[in-house]
């Protein structure tokens, strides 16, 4: 893969550690991600993959006893000395493992986003409402019911519908958190693709535990593993030539 | 056995089934039982009371102490005290009860506040009424007035209001929430957009609540607001005025030659009012719930 050395990183993280009171959850956390591309990050549960993302949008603000130390630059900024959390969080969008459809209609879910920046034309709200959906890969399916509740589609739409919202913020990085954990497989090489295509205008930070949806999607994938990042490399790197034996027996499927 | 029946009952099986019907027996009896005092006042004030209700009764000014004329006045009276109840109690328990459940971090002061309107609940209405004469009638200089009377009965509302609210909001799941902070909402566009527009059928809770203990109380109405017999209807929130509470109280202790029917009639149109006003409540909040959202 080729760098541009002139572009620098979206997200520079340096020694991020994160506690939930005495027991830690990641430590010594050091990498780059780059611009326009899907960082890929694997392993079990608990190895921290998922206080990783929150650390980023500062979501830390509102679980109770939660610390994070250490840096994170987003495009340059240091996160935590960021005084509007809004404005950060509007350009960092954030999937989740459960799909979330708000309890609003299917327009007023995408819709909301641009509202709350202060959109208030119809004519533009509808068209980013359509666009949104479109890249999500859900407009063919709802677009003669845009006023049903959004909470009551399939998972799979609704996991749609939740990326169609993260879209809508306009974000320069989106977070997937094991997106397809609801989802079913159909849906989900359909999101994958939307993914690809995504790419060519955003970043992406794809956690999964699906080690091989990484090895499909992501550019580079890092290996994380009780709090620590054991391995990071371009994808196929990792996959064929593992240098840790953790990473080696991981992807072996020996344990995870 | 000659064939393999893998259905029939052993002896513990059939123990055990028996106990379960003797249980189910029993609690439902106890259940029933329950039912009879409900039952029965009804029955008792439609029976004895129902002669007594006429238009004039609803419309006419009580004479002779209450003995004889309607109960007007009592009427209107009730409805001024309830509404200001409502106006003072649900603004401030919806407010409080927001904070609470949507801002306060959880640390001593929060804890000790919910102590507080925990205990507030069981704090008698007597008490309330003496609290409401200090406060209201006294230091704020209302007077014994409609004004002072519903502060009290605000005041005695408040803890159920917040209670009611709160159990409502923390009922929205709170993944909502966080899929808006994640959006970059704020606390308050996050609880403006999602959480209360489906917390309304709590807030019902809480409306119907202050209602039915407003309608109801007598205590701390007598020393703030409520007078024995007024024959007017009030203009203004310092007038005094009657109701139904007080003068049911009136008619049925305080005054000779009462004709049977008529506490029976008041009694009947108090509760009356009250199962109105709940029913109302009750099927706004059954819309409410009635569609699924998520």
């Amino acid at each position: 893969m080729v760098t541009d050395p002139v572009i620098p990183p979206l997200l520079e993280v340096r020694d991020l550690s994160i506690h939930y009171g005495d027991k830690a959850a990641l430590s010594g956390v050091s990498f780059d991600i780059r611009q326009h591309e899907i960082f890929g990050i694997i392993g079990p549960a608990n190895a921290g993959k998922t206080s990783f993302l929150r650390a980023i949008n500062r979501m830390d603000d509102f679980v109770p006893g939660m610390r994070v130390g250490g840096q994170i630059c987003f495009a340059g900024r240091d996160v935590a000395t960021v005084r509007n959390l809004y404005a950060l969080r509007r350009r960092i969008g954030v999937v989740f493992p459960l799909p979330v459809g708000l309890p609003l209609s299917i327009y007023d879910n995408v819709a909301l986003s641009p509202r709350l920046r202060g959109v208030r034309r119809r004519a533009e709200l509808d068209q980013i409402v359509e666009r949104c959906l479109t890249r999500a890969a859900l407009w063919d399916e709802v677009k003669d019911r845009l006023t049903s509740l959004g909470s009551l589609l399939s998972g799979g739409q609704q996991q749609r519908l939740t990326i169609a919202r993260a879209l809508s913020q306009e974000p320069d990085l989106l977070l997937l958190d094991e997106f397809s954990i609801a989802v079913d497989p159909v849906t989900t090489m359909r999101i994958e693709e939307v993914l690809k295509e995504l790419r060519n205008e955003l970043t992406i930070v794809l956690v999964t535990n699906l080690v091989q949806q990484a090895r499909r999607l992501a550019d580079r994938t890092a290996f994380f593993l009780g709090g620590r990042c054991v391995e990071l490399d371009a994808t196929e790197a990792l996959f064929s030539n593992a240098t840790q034996q953790q990473t080696i027996d991981y992807l072996g499927g020996r344990f995870g | 056995m000659s064939s393999f029946d893998g259905f029939s009952s052993t002896p513990l099986e059939q123990r055990n089934n028996s106990v379960q019907q003797l249980v189910r027996l029993l609690f439902l009896t106890i259940t029933l039982l329950l039912l009879i005092p409900a039952v029965a006042t009804i029955v008792v004030l439609i029976v004895e009371g129902a002669p007594g209700l006429s238009l004039e009764f609803f419309l006419d000014k009580p004479r002779q102490n209450g003995a004889a004329g309607g109960i007007a006045p009592a009427l209107v009276g009730t409805v001024w005290l309830t509404a200001g109840a409502l106006l003072f109690a649900l603004p401030l328990g919806v407010a409080a009860a927001i904070y609470l459940s949507e801002y306060a971090k959880d640390n001593w002061l929060t804890r000790a506040i919910n102590v507080a309107i925990v205990n507030l609940a069981g704090v008698p209405s007597i008490v309330h009424a003496l609290f409401g004469v200090g406060a209201f009638v006294h230091f704020m200089q209302f007077g014994k007035s409609i004004l002072a009377a519903s502060c009290t009965l605000a005041v005695m509302t408040l803890p159920v209001v917040i209670v009611a609210t709160r159990e409502s909001l923390q009922a929205v799941p709170k993944a909502f929430r966080e899929a808006c902070w994640n959006m970059g909402a704020t606390r308050w566009q996050t609880i403006w957009k999602v959480v209360l527009p489906n917390s309304g059928s709590g807030i019902l809770t809480g409306l119907i609540l202050v209602v039915s203990r407003a309608v109801g109380e007598t205590a701390p109405i007598m020393f703030t607001g409520a007078v024995f017999l007024r024959a007017l209807y009030p203009s203004g929130v310092f007038d005094k005025t009657m109701a139904l509470s007080l003068h049911l109280f009136n008619v049925s202790t305080q005054v000779n030659d009462v004709p049977r029917h008529v506490p029976f009639a008041v009694a009947l149109t108090l509760i009356g009012v009250v199962l109105a006003m709940n029913a109302a409540a009750i099927a706004l909040r059954m819309r409410l719930r009635g569609r699924k959202k998520w």
